[in-house]
């Protein structure tokens, strides 16, 4: 029993918050919104030369044999961080299940491989998602259509944007059935890679959201050291002390989650699903509170657009209910809950 | 006690109906804060309500109102809510300086500026507030510099909801120059429109306009524009804000359509929440309820001869806190729809609980902000000591 992360897996993360800390503050953010661009070509090339797209594919398939618990950090650093680029859900999410189905399928090999040397970015549809992000810059999608999984270059399909308030979302429904496909099986042939899809999705959400929780209680705590009001810092107030100090105990109890969780998605059990949506639930109420609190904090500066922490806001209520939101998450904890074995030695079970 | 509508109550709430179901318009009107053209239609409006003597009916029949109470108000708000009429984008000055222009104002005071105040010919804004002045409104800067039968008026005034389009502010300021804090404020009015007053709309967290900045440099009014006595300005703003956090600024028909709203939402997506949306929905059903019940049993007392205290502030908690519940129990009903703004074809109609949720994250910071609240709560109601 070790429950620290590796100095390989700090590195990768710090590499990441690093080239972020340069490329992606907030006036980057803005400067992309104005320009109505997809992406910030700089940042997008320096995180693809980081070579993280094939992070959780296997060797033998091209990628870095990477396990949910080297990336989760990184997920966290992007949620910090604001990352308007799809790094997390190409990465992450849609190039390990486009890997999946190369396998199962002998196709689509040369999409992979163009997807593992970053020169595509994979878009990807599951049941669970009302939308596929960021469908209009991938070079591959994975589509769903009926009963029916598809895998399709961009253009076999017309896309119809699904406007979200938070500006860097770019989420799309389809107008039609694919008109061709390098890849079509019935969707129940897909299901087990849809599973493994919807656990990283979910998992790496929620590290997404402690990340932006985090953020919002800095961006916080920095104006109440700022921000003077009857001739002392708001932060000296203990009415603001205590705001932003509740927004972090919840935080602090479901990181380690999201890390555990983050250790057993491989599992693929009832256990690691439950822990992956406690870890989804319990992130998405702490970015919830941490970033109503930082309006809060705020004052009428957070009610403004002036100030980031709307950015933050938006991204965290986006990210409740993508790869499933409470309900759903809620329902897989019941299946462990009433249906195993509970108690004091049951925190690590094998399923 | 007694818990039941009079035959007169009655027969009013059946002529507010049937005056509204021939009045309301059809189809809503534009936002008042995201265009001139929204704004006017919205004026409009106003001027159809007070032609009915519709606009303000607790006021005295001379400045356009029907003199009835407090009951009678709540009654009318619940049928204006009811019948989805439009907001009211006069609501900083009927709800909040009309009464204390009754309190504070002289007879010629009163007769200027309240009729056109209830007809929408001027439209108010409220200017109090400033950089360094937010929840320590006492450190006001802008100043009223008296010459002769004038103030000139400098500053800088911020977060003023709907001043870009308005006519008129009342704004607090410094009259006298070697003051301190509370001490040395007055009340003035002063046109949006007079020569040396610049408003700069401020863009909102959801990107629409909605609030401004005014910078006042130079500005003249005449001394008539100061609302009670020179230095009473802090006094009066208390009574004002009383208004605002008490009663008037959210009436509890509000909540409870919107809680209505949200239990039909609830039933159009039944098959898809669990126990825990369920119980939100019930908690939204129940919070409206207690205060509506809250606000009828302060109104009847108030009727009484009873006055307005600390627990105009436990009302402003109580709504604010409830208005963001709801919202976000709307938006778990919604699911993966929640985040989706009106321009989205996906979204359609839904898209207002998105809109309603923004707008609730301000309300517990205007109106004197919630912990600034919770502050006069422990020490004027409970009697903690000052910290
Ligand atoms: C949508 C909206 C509309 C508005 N409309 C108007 C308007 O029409 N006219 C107008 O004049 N103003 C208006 N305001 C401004 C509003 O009155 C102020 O926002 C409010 O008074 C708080 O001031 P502030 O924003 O400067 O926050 P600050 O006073 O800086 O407060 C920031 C945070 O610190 C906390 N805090 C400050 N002091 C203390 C303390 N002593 N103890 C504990 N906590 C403390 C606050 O609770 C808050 O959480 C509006 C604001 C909003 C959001």
């Amino acid at each position: 029993m070790d429950f620290r992360f590796t100095d390989e897996q700090k590195m990768t993360a710090e590499a990441v918050e690093g080239l972020l800390a340069d490329l992606c503050q907030a006036s980057d953010l803005r400067r992309l919104m104005e320009s109505g661009d997809a992406r910030d070509e700089k940042r997008w090339t320096a995180l693809v030369e980081m070579g993280l797209q094939g992070a959780l594919v296997a060797e033998e398939e091209g990628g870095l044999g990477l396990k949910p618990a080297d990336f989760v950090l990184v997920a966290e650093a992007c949620g910090r961080a604001g990352l308007p680029e799809p790094l997390v859900d190409n990465a992450g999410v849609a190039i390990p299940l486009l890997a999946d189905i190369v396998r199962a399928t002998g196709a689509g090999a040369d999409l992979l491989e163009q997807a593992l040397a970053g020169e595509i970015t994979v878009a990807a549809a599951h049941p669970v998602n009302a939308f596929i992000a960021d469908a209009d810059t991938a070079g591959a999608i994975i589509a769903i259509w009926n009963d029916e999984l598809f895998v399709v270059t961009p253009d076999a399909v017309e896309l119809v944007r699904q406007q979200s308030s938070d500006p860097f979302r770019r989420l799309f429904t389809l107008a039609a059935r694919p008109s061709s496909a390098v890849v079509s099986l019935p969707l129940s042939e897909a299901q087990a890679y849809l599973d493994a899809a919807l656990d990283r999705g979910a998992l790496f959400s929620a590290a997404q959201l402690a990340g932006i929780a985090q953020r919002a209680v800095d961006l916080g705590v920095a104006y109440s050291k700022e921000r003077m009001q009857f001739g002392k810092p708001i932060g000296s107030y203990q009415a603001v002390k205590h705001l932003l100090a509740t927004a972090q105990v919840k935080i602090e109890f479901v990181r380690p989650v999201i890390y555990a969780a983050a250790a057993a998605t491989p599992d693929r059990n009832v256990f690691s699903r439950s822990r992956i949506s406690h870890a989804k639930i319990m992130a998405s109420e702490a970015a919830d509170l941490a970033c109503r609190t930082s309006v809060q904090v705020h004052g009428a500066m957070g009610y403004s657009w002036e100030v980031d922490v709307h950015f933050f806001l938006k991204r965290a209520l986006a990210l409740a209910s993508w790869w499933g939101d409470a309900r759903f998450h809620r329902a897989r904890v019941a299946t462990r809950v009433f249906g195993h074995p509970l108690g004091a030695d049951q925190t690590f079970p094998k399923g | 006690m007694d818990l039941t509508y009079s035959a007169e109550e009655n027969a009013f709430r059946m002529e507010v109906r049937a005056w509204l179901e021939a009045n309301v318009p059809s189809a809503p009107l534009p936002s008042f804060d995201a265009s001139r053209e929204g704004f006017e239609a919205h004026r409009e409006w106003e001027r159809k309500l007070s032609e009915g003597n519709w606009g303000m009916v607790t006021w005295p029949k001379e400045y356009g109102g029907r003199a009835l109470d407090l009951i009678q108000w709540l009654i009318f708000e619940e049928e204006y809510w009811r019948a989805g009429a439009p907001l009211r984008v006069n609501q900083n000055g009927i709800f909040l300086l009309g009464p204390t222009l009754m309190e504070f104002g002289t007879p010629e005071q009163k007769a200027r500026f309240l009729t056109a105040m209830a007809s929408g010919e001027e439209i108010w804004a409220q200017a109090w507030s400033e950089p360094q002045a937010g929840s320590d409104l006492a450190a006001v800067r802008s100043t009223a510099r008296r010459e002769g039968d004038e103030y000139v008026l400098n500053g800088h005034k911020i977060w003023s909801s709907r001043a870009v389009f308005a006519d008129w502010a009342f704004g607090l300021f410094r009259s006298d120059p070697g003051s301190e804090r509370h001490k040395g404020l007055s009340l003035i009015f002063f046109p949006l429109n007079a020569p040396g007053v610049r408003v700069q709309a401020i863009p909102q967290i959801d990107g629409e306009t909605g609030f401004a900045e005014i910078f006042l440099e130079d500005v003249r009014v005449p001394a008539f524009n100061r609302l009670g006595d020179e230095g009473q300005g802090w006094h009066i703003c208390m009574a004002t804000a009383g208004f605002e956090r008490g009663l008037m600024l959210r009436s509890p028909a509000r909540f409870q359509m919107a809680a209505k709203r949200l239990v039909e939402l609830y039933r159009k997506h039944e098959a898809e929440c669990d126990p825990a949306i369920r119980d939100a929905v019930l908690q939204a059903h129940m919070d409206a309820e207690a205060y509506a019940l809250s606000i009828y049993s302060t109104a009847s007392r108030l009727i009484a001869g009873g006055k307005i205290g600390a627990e105009a502030s436990t009302n402003k908690i109580f709504w604010s806190e409830m208005d963001i519940a709801m919202h976000r129990t709307a938006l778990a009903i919604l699911g993966a729809r929640a985040e989706l703004v009106r321009a989205a074809p996906a979204a359609g109609e839904d898209a207002r609980w998105l809109e309603g949720y923004f707008f609730s994250l301000a309300g517990p910071i205007y109106a004197g902000s919630n912990e600034i609240q919770k502050n006069i709560i422990a020490e004027r109601m409970l009697g903690l000591p000052r910290g």
